[in-house]
């Protein structure tokens, strides 16, 4: 399917998008919409929004047809991990030059995609169309459709080039690649009665591999893994869940809504960050399920974790009472982390809610109290303003804003996509214990912080020199 | 003479190369008070930044026009205009780096026309320097965006030098340095103090080494807060000599020629004992040029440098046993690549691949029979049984498939710390690169010795 301007339309007017200030459909996704800002924009584009959600397919091949800048800057740079494959991690690009902008790129996409399957044998070839590609019009769906009967290898075509949009859209440009092409064209190899999706989790450091244990425990059978550490075959069949939990992210809503339409598969929007999540996103899949039994060994579960939490945690707690957190993140993290961090007994003094919807808002008021300062912008200047005025003890935000913190000696933890260590589920909760008190009473701070001997000797005489200058 | 081999696959796997307009905002970022300005869809921005923040560790001042659908089929002008606009108010930088991308090179947006109109449209903005560069991503490299911006640096106004600036004469000699992209800021700050211990000012353009070697601030900047000054370069014309380090800098070298009569050097590269110590030879010829010829004056080599010479020739003979014979594989950007390859050769390795990213005419002149511009794919063809594989960290995996260390070098290196200090060039960058290189063919050998089996 072509890219159309109603296309895009459809996609920022999720009707299941919470963003969605009217929910009939006629309200538009405030993110989605936003017009970047020529001068003052910051971010990604609609590729590397597509690129995000359905790299993670590990045993697929990524291509990018475009220019080197689109895949040369950016390939083999997200943190979502593989327990097998490795072929989503190759850079695969057509790397245009100008006879080919001039002459049309659709005979080396073919060939590259001929070179491709022939050489690296991937269980499914995704070609990115990107701003270059786009604009000089190559027919992508053309190409995609020759090659896959050729080849006898699925070859999806991603309409993804940049100016169509920002991350977000890309997200769902990506979703909409899945559901066009990929969910639904196979079979699983069997059912259970309690096949679920998970949609929106992306495996970023791991994560994934903390939660999935406890499904298995309670007899909770994840079919498709959209898409952290996904197998190609496993989203053919996705269709057959009987529930899909979107984890922590509006991106790939319209997946979401499009399987509830197309093969009435409800859905659920869980998070795993801290053990208030966690609990409820268990409980909430068992209850979905009905079954007296899962829902005892469920509760079960959480009892044993949390017990063993507790105990893991204590040292931490000791430490992070009362400390003082800003926390600058988009949509759902914003409040599930400032229920995480509560756990931890510290205090959320700000956080963003640029991202957000109403409803997020209103729980991050609950959650932060009357005194929590929530952030509609989140320029450098404006979040170190708020640090100081909070005397807050340190900034939790992603890695864009790593040296904000850093270059004015604040204590930073990275929260979103380049970060290195797991923390959801139970166990990414101690993890995050550790590493809030490690940035915290890190060793290094007074030393950033102290002035030289001169300056405090400077400092000191002041006073005197002035007097001296005085005196002459 | 190295025949170079140009395959242009359809296939690109595992990309070596980087786009220009990443390189010119690389080279932007080494002007003070400077904010870089990507004239395209936002998402170009957002990588480089990303490329630029993890491998240096700072944080990066960079910007776009954010062109959308519908700016791009109506034209990018009143995008270019805004985000001027918008830079100044937000950021107050001293100096702005346009440059153009994929995008709208594809289009065809006419940036002399486009800057023109905003020039007429604001009058009030008459002094305010912006410095134009065009770099599509469909063409060269990170190195060739790199060298268009250091060319578009040397090539504009600044206006006249304020009148209240004092005298050159009986001042230091000043001479202009052309930094091209194989130098780190830390190599660009080894340079400039050798250069300053002959008693020679030197103007280095770009100079990173002010503006990401990662050093604390007091306060919180949105644009860079070191680099070559406005001042610095509104002097230009006051240098003696150019000194363009990296045959990829000769044409900047010969702008600077024709605009004011400044003859120029090309050193294309500075490490290995031969090539520093004809570096440093030159540098003691502009004083003693200065004297009458008929009492020539000894040149007046500072003695710590002397010292250093006499360091690296010993750290020659103690390397040299491990680089003796050893197979040598590097994917790196042609000046680095030349530099690189030559110093490995004079220490007894033997270069067995040589992949790069983009034409110069210094691929003719390597120690190898041929090079091929190509990506990382081409390399581990071509590096099956290497003991040592040199590129940037992207070659991880590769050299683990190929069971060979990796050294790395160019951009980018997400995976090391200590890059913007890392000097490799002078007497004493090349001791380190030895050191290092050397480092890890020892622990190799040991490695691979019978005693290690026991
Ligand atoms: S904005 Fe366009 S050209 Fe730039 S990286 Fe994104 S898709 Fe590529």
């Amino acid at each position: 399917m072509k890219l159309t301007k109603s296309k895009i339309n459809d996609l920022l007017t999720q009707p299941g998008c919470e963003h969605n200030h009217n929910k009939e459909g006629q309200g538009k996704n405030k993110s989605c919409t936003q017009t970047a800002n020529p001068g003052s924009a910051q971010g990604g584009c609609a590729f590397d929004g597509a690129s995000i959600a359905l790299v993670p397919i590990t045993d697929a091949a990524h291509l990018v047809h475009g220019p080197i800048g689109c895949s040369g800057n950016s390939w083999n740079s997200r943190g979502s991990l593989s327990s097998g494959p490795m072929t989503y991690k190759m850079g695969f690009t057509t790397d245009l030059s100008e006879n080919d902008i001039i002459f049309g790129g659709e005979k080396k996409l073919y060939k590259a995609i001929a070179q491709l399957i022939k050489k690296y044998n991937p269980a499914a070839v995704f070609v990115y169309s990107t701003c270059v590609t786009a604009l000089i019009g190559d027919d992508l769906d053309a190409v995609c459709k020759a090659a896959t009967n050729k080849y006898e290898t699925p070859i999806i075509p991603v309409h993804s080039p940049g100016f169509v949009g920002s991350k977000n859209l890309g997200n769902r440009l990506g979703g909409e690649a899945l559901l066009d092409h990929v969910v639904g064209t196979k079979e699983p190899e069997y059912t259970t009665a309690y096949d679920i999706n998970l949609i929106g989790e992306y495996n970023v450091a791991g994560e994934m591999w903390g939660v999935l244990p406890l499904f298995k425990k309670a007899g909770i059978r994840v079919l498709a893994k959209i898409t952290g550490d996904a197998r190609y075959e496993e989203v053919c069949s996705a269709h057959r869940a009987k529930l899909n939990v979107m984890i922590c992210s509006k991106a790939l809503i319209n997946m979401a809504s499009a399987m509830k339409e197309r093969y009435n598969i409800p859905y659920i929007e869980e998070s795993f960050y801290g053990v208030q999540d966690m609990n409820r996103c268990l409980r909430n899949i068992a209850q979905f399920f009905g079954d007296q039994v899962l829902i005892e060994r469920v509760e079960e579960i959480i009892e044993e974790e949390t017990a063993k939490l507790d105990i893991a945690l204590a040292p931490y707690r000791e430490r992070l009472k009362g400390k003082r957190m800003v926390l600058y993140t988009g949509g759902v993290k914003s409040w599930s982390i400032v229920s995480a961090a509560q756990d931890l007994g510290m205090e959320v003094v700000a956080t963003s809610t640029k991202k957000s919807t109403e409803e997020d808002k209103g729980r991050i008021k609950k959650l932060l109290g009357k005194d929590g300062i929530m952030l509609e912008k989140g320029s450098p200047e404006e979040l170190l303003r708020v640090v100081q005025k909070t005397k807050a003890d340190l900034l939790v935000a992603g890695g864009r804003n790593q040296y904000t913190a850093l270059k004015a000696k604040i204590p930073f933890l990275d929260i979103n996509q380049e970060r290195h260590h797991p923390y959801a589920g139970y166990i990414g909760l101690v993890e995050m214990a550790r590493e809030l008190s490690e940035a915290v009473y890190s060793p290094i701070w007074t030393q950033v912080r102290k002035p030289s001997p001169w300056e405090i000797w400077q400092q000191e005489h002041e006073s005197l020199l002035n007097l001296e200058a005085e005196g002459e | 003479m190295t025949t170079i081999l140009n395959p242009n696959k359809s296939l690109s796997v595992n990309p070596l190369k980087m786009s220009q307009p990443l390189g010119a905002a690389l080279a932007f970022l080494g002007l003070r008070k400077m904010m870089p300005l990507f004239h395209g869809s936002q998402g170009c921005t957002a990588f480089a930044k990303v490329v630029l923040v993890r491998h240096f560790r700072e944080s990066i001042p960079l910007s776009t026009t954010a062109m959308t659908e519908v700016s791009t089929i109506l034209g990018g002008e009143d995008n270019v205009e805004q985000a001027i606009l918008t830079i100044l108010e937000k950021y107050q930088p001293q100096i702005i780096g346009l440059l153009t991308t994929g995008l709208t090179e594809t289009r065809g947006d006419d940036m002399k026309r486009i800057l023109k109109t905003f020039r007429d449209k604001h009058p009030e903005l008459d002094s305010f320097p912006v410095v134009s560069v065009s770099t599509p991503d469909y063409k060269g490299s990170l190195q060739d965006g790199y060298t268009a911006a250091v060319e578009s640096i040397v090539a504009a106004d600044y206006g006249n030098v304020p009148d209240d600036e004092p005298p050159t004469v009986g001042m230091k000699p000043q001479v202009t340095v052309l930094c091209a992209s194989h130098l780190s800021p830390g190599d660009v700050e080894e340079l400039k103090t050798v250069i300053e211990g002959f008693g020679i000012s030197p103007i280095m353009v770009p100079d990173l080494s002010r503006s990401l070697d990662g050093h604390l601030e007091d306060d919180y900047h949105t644009v860079t807060t070191g680099g070559t000054s406005l001042t610095q370069l509104k002097q230009l014309n006051r240098s003696c000599l150019t000194l363009a380090i990296g045959e990829s800098m000769r044409k900047a070298a010969t702008i600077l020629q024709e605009r004011f009569g400044t003859k120029y050097k090309v050193f294309p590269r500075l490490a290995g004992l031969d090539a520093v110590d004809s570096f440093l030879w030159e540098l003691s010829q502009i004083l003693t040029s200065r004297c009458d010829h008929h009492f020539p004056i000894v040149p007046n080599v500072p003695a710590h440098l002397q010292r250093q010479r006499r360091q690296l020739q010993d750290v020659i003979l103690d390397t040299h046993f491990y680089f003796g014979g050893k197979k040598v594989a590097l994917a790196l950007e042609p000046d680095l690549l030349y530099q690189t390859a030559w110093l490995l050769t004079e220490m007894g390795a033997n270069i067995q691949a040589a992949v790069t990213t983009t034409k110069s005419p210094i691929l003719e002149d390597l120690p190898i029979d041929s090079v091929t511009i190509g990506d990382l794919e081409d390399l581990e063809e071509l590096a099956v049984g290497s003991d040592l594989i040199i590129t940037n960290s992207h070659g991880t995996s590769l050299a683990k498939r190929l069971k060979a260390p990796l050294y790395r070098m160019g951009y980018p290196i997400f995976d090391q710390l200590g890059l913007g200090q890392r000097c490799l060039v002078g007497y004493r960058g090349t001791m380190k690169f030895l050191f290092d290189v050397g480092n890890i063919l020892l622990e190799e050998e040991a490695k691979h010795s019978p005693v290690a089996l026991h």
